[in-house]
């Protein structure tokens, strides 16, 4: 039964593209659902057709992964059942539900690995909902994928690596960068200096980032914590704070974002368990050092799985495919198994390395407990962090999804993917849990919006096929 | 970067730092044609001259996005002919007539 239906492989970014590589190569044609246009993923995001910067000015120093990357799946393109622009939105009964074009379909499977990267964690301020203000990582499409900056005057404000790396793309190319705000102070990250050196290289990228930000004027201020960002229909200024008090910077553009949170609903529709990561203060899909799921015939790879970068995401792709591979022959052969030990000692290391991260760049020091009652937590549902405390204090609320019930939070349209981390904070401290405690927001499909319009396609024609 | 700034009138919330020498392409936003570059996307577009996409359904305050990555939901736009789409993963299309304020999910 399981030889009978083609793998299915969700993404096509760094793990995607590396899992369709292993099949292929194993004499096996998969199928690649990716909700993108084209492949690439995030990290390497391809420009639209036409766009003239060579990979070296838009890739930096991971030109050369990127390049591997992008012309590895352009090479699978005949040997794959390449499907872009393709959302899965739901699980159900061993089919994945697909939109494409506004048409949906389904898919049946029996292995399926899910790549579905990561988005921005982000910690919000008064105000940030205002336009001028954008995530990171989408400042970081900005500039990679449209030749543009967010703004005339951009401040960074937040928190990991990204914050560094994006202010020096931003800065290179030319943008005004105002300020860089990075929460996690000194101390943290000589503190986590011996977990970076596990990755020697990128510790050095790092280290360059931060000295070529010095080195042509950008203010870097550490231990700072954007409080508002201020202005009537957009942004003008930002107000901020560190141990020395409180400041105003002029701008018209904000990029915030404090690392990045998985995109787990997939893993969650088919049924994986989760369990808490300290490390990462997230509630993530069990998955094994072979890329298996609790669930038979569900494997994880890459951010999605759990934070650790692109290179981590190929590794690990690879690796859920040589599992997939196992599995499906009834045995590993000794290749195989050498191979999966050899991926899996790399991503040890990158896990130490993000230990180092982690601690680097701590979130601001008692978030939760300063957040104003007036700040708006969900952007969708402009649910604020007083109601949240309200419905916690008045109907005894202990748990996440029992808030999202009565308050709202995370019951807009993003899914609580741009809410779920301050309200699970928020909660945490005003219950006095531990944020393990709080729990984790389920997954509800469809995990994205889809149009009303598809659905009514889809009834007419499951009404037809009935008469 | 290296390249001379486009003599584009763009007022709005973005600004170009390269790739200016795509064809140019006319499209409409709330009956006004307004020239966007082929390989935009829609919030691209629209960001160039305005400083929001859409308004919050609940307060009615501006907004722009956030994420960019399709995951947000924050700039939802429609067209004349009445289809909603995500402005951050829809592409310019030549004489595209779009309406600002609205662009509700469903």
């Amino acid at each position: 039964m399981i030889q009978a239906l083609a793998p299915v492989i969700v993404g096509a970014g760094p793990a995607g593209i590396r899992a369709a590589q292993t099949l292929v190569a194993n004499g096996l044609r998969p199928v690649v659902v990716d909700e993108s246009a084209n492949w690439g993923g995030q990290i390497y995001r391809q420009p639209p057709a036409h766009f003239v910067r060579t990979k070296k000015e838009l890739y930096g120093f991971e030109s050369a992964k990127a390049q591997s990357v992008l012309s590895a799946m352009q090479g699978l393109l005949p040997h794959v059942d390449y499907r872009p622009h393709t959302l899965v939105w739901n699980v159900q009964g061993g089919q994945l539900d697909l939109l494409h074009q506004g048409q949906t379909s389904t898919l049946a499977y029996s292995q399926v690995i899910v790549t579905s990267g990561a988005t921005d964690r982000i910690l919000p301020f008064r105000g940030w909902t205002l336009p001028g203000v954008f995530s990171l990582g989408g400042a970081q499409v900005a500039l990679k994928f449209q030749g543009c900056s967010i703004g005339k005057k951009v401040v960074f404000a937040g928190s990991g690596p990204l914050l560094y790396l994006v202010a020096y793309q931003y800065a290179k190319a030319g943008a005004h960068v105002v300020a860089l705000l990075d929460s996690g102070k000194l101390s943290d990250q000589v503190a986590a200096m011996s977990d970076l050196l596990a990755q020697p290289a990128w510790l050095a990228k790092g280290l360059y980032y931060v000295a070529w930000l010095h080195a042509h004027g950008v203010a870097v201020h550490r231990g700072a914590v954007p409080l508002e960002a201020k202005g009537q229909d957009c942004l003008e200024s930002l107000l901020w704070q560190d141990d020395r008090g409180v400041h105003s910077l002029a701008c018209d553009a904000v990029a915030t974002g404090y690392g990045l949170r998985s995109e787990a609903q997939l893993a969650d529709l088919l049924d994986c368990q989760f369990v808490w990561n300290a490390v990462q203060g997230a509630w993530l899909p069990v998955c094994d050092e072979s890329g298996r799921t609790s669930v038979s015939g569900v494997y994880l790879a890459g951010d999605g799985a759990s934070v650790e970068g692109a290179d981590a995401a190929e590794w690990s792709g690879e690796r859920a495919a040589l599992t997939l591979l196992s599995d499906r022959a009834g045995h590993a052969t000794a290749e195989h198994v050498a191979r999966s030990a050899a991926l899996s000692g790399h991503i040890t290391k990158r896990k130490i390395f993000g230990r180092g991260l982690a601690r680097a760049f701590p979130d601001p020091l008692n978030w939760a407990a300063q957040t104003p009652d007036d700040l708006l937590v969900c952007r969708c549902e402009e649910v604020t962090a007083g109601d949240l405390r309200q419905t916690a204090a008045e109907a005894g609320v202990q748990e996440i999804n029992r808030l999202k019930a009565l308050s709202r939070v995370g019951m807009g349209r993003c899914q609580g993917r741009m809410c779920v981390c301050a309200a699970a904070e928020i909660l945490a401290q005003c219950t006095g849990q531990s944020l393990e405690k709080v729990g984790r927001l389920r997954a509800q499909a469809p995990i994205k919006p889809i149009p009303f319009t598809t659905m009514l396609k889809a009834e007419s024609v499951s009404g037809k096929d009935m008469a | 970067m290296s390249q001379a700034p486009v003599p584009l009138n763009e007022p709005g919330l973005l600004t170009r730092m390269s790739e200016t020498q795509r064809e140019r392409v006319t499209f409409f936003l709330d009956g006004q044609a307004l020239t966007g570059l082929r390989g935009d996307t829609v919030l691209t577009a629209v960001l160039m001259h305005r400083k929001f996409v859409r308004y919050s359904d609940e307060s009615g305050a501006h907004r722009a996005g956030f994420c960019w990555m399709g995951a947000c939901q924050d700039c939802w736009i429609s067209s004349e002919a009445g289809d909603r789409f995500k402005a951050c993963s829809t592409m310019l299309e030549p004489s595209m007539k779009l309406i600002s304020g609205q662009g509700g999910s469903t």
